[in-house]
């Protein structure tokens, strides 16, 4: 009972949050909403057992992905106002696209049999993550290492002072 | 509770996410949609993965929120690069490409 209670209050702030995300005309206003989004999800994946996967999600998404974003704001800024439009042409076209995609989803889902309940997790779970990273995973591991590096280095590189 | 709750909440925050793209003029609008998306993908792989005990898709997870986090970071870098160049990161000015 108390997870139900728990999982409708979590969606009632990521959905609306969410929809702030898209929907508020100030850009400023759209990223705080965005991180109370990126919490509220850390709050379902606490929801589902996942305690270190909502500690990366705060840590690298709420505290990395924002801080980035309000830079680029904060440089980009010229042009960004709550007197502009902040949206296209193209509400009502891509609002059906949007709805009709989420019920086709809807759809297909309801016409599986999903599991109803969840297994006992073997042991620890995130003793369970550290070990199979450094084991079965670790080719992709190391290879996203090089990804990130190879990012940040492309991200300087273009982000360089004007010469 | 059941995985379909789950299922339908990502969906749903995948929608919005989807919506955002396509109505936002400004290049870091479309940006935080993609990041939406993302993130409701990231709720189905640990749904899933909570739901048949098994720990692969909790390490999809983390494999998928380091590479939305270096996408995130050199998408705004060319933003940034963008605004240096046109002066303007409104994605229906630039249209450089534009037969």
């Amino acid at each position: 009972m108390t997870e139900q209670i728990t999982f409708a209050a979590l969606s009632i702030v990521l959905v609306g949050s969410a929809l702030a995300v898209v929907l508020s005309k100030n850009l400023f206003h759209a990223v705080l909403w965005l991180a109370l989004a990126l919490t509220g999800t850390a709050g379902i994946f606490l929801l589902l057992d996942a305690e270190f996967l909502a500690a990366v999600q705060l840590l690298l998404y709420a505290g990395g992905i924002i801080t980035i974003v309000v830079f680029a704001i904060v440089v980009t800024e010229r042009l960004i106002g709550e007197r502009l439009t902040q949206t296209n042409m193209r509400i009502g076209g891509a609002a059906f696209v949007s709805v009709v995609f989420l019920g086709f989803i809807v759809v297909v889902l309801g016409r599986h049999a999903l599991p109803a309940f969840r297994p006992e997790m073997p042991g620890d779970l995130t003793r369970l993550i550290g070990e199979t990273v450094l084991t079965r995973y670790v080719l992709p591991f190391e290879l996203l290492a090089v990804l990130m590096l190879v990012g940040m280095l492309g991200a300087i590189y273009f982000a360089r002072p004007e010469d | 509770m059941g995985l379909q709750p789950y299922l339908l909440l990502s969906a749903t925050v995948f929608s919005i996410g989807l919506f955002g793209v396509m109505t936002r003029r400004n290049t870091i609008g479309i940006l935080l949609g993609v990041e939406l998306m993302m993130n409701a993908v990231n709720i189905n792989l640990v749904a899933f993965s909570r739901y048949t005990a098994a720990a692969s898709g909790m390490i999809f997870t983390v494999f998928t929120i380091c590479i939305t986090v270096t996408e995130a970071a050199l998408g705004l870098a060319i933003v940034i690069l963008l605004f240096r160049v046109r002066r303007t990161v409104m994605a229906d000015h630039l249209d450089l490409l534009k037969g």
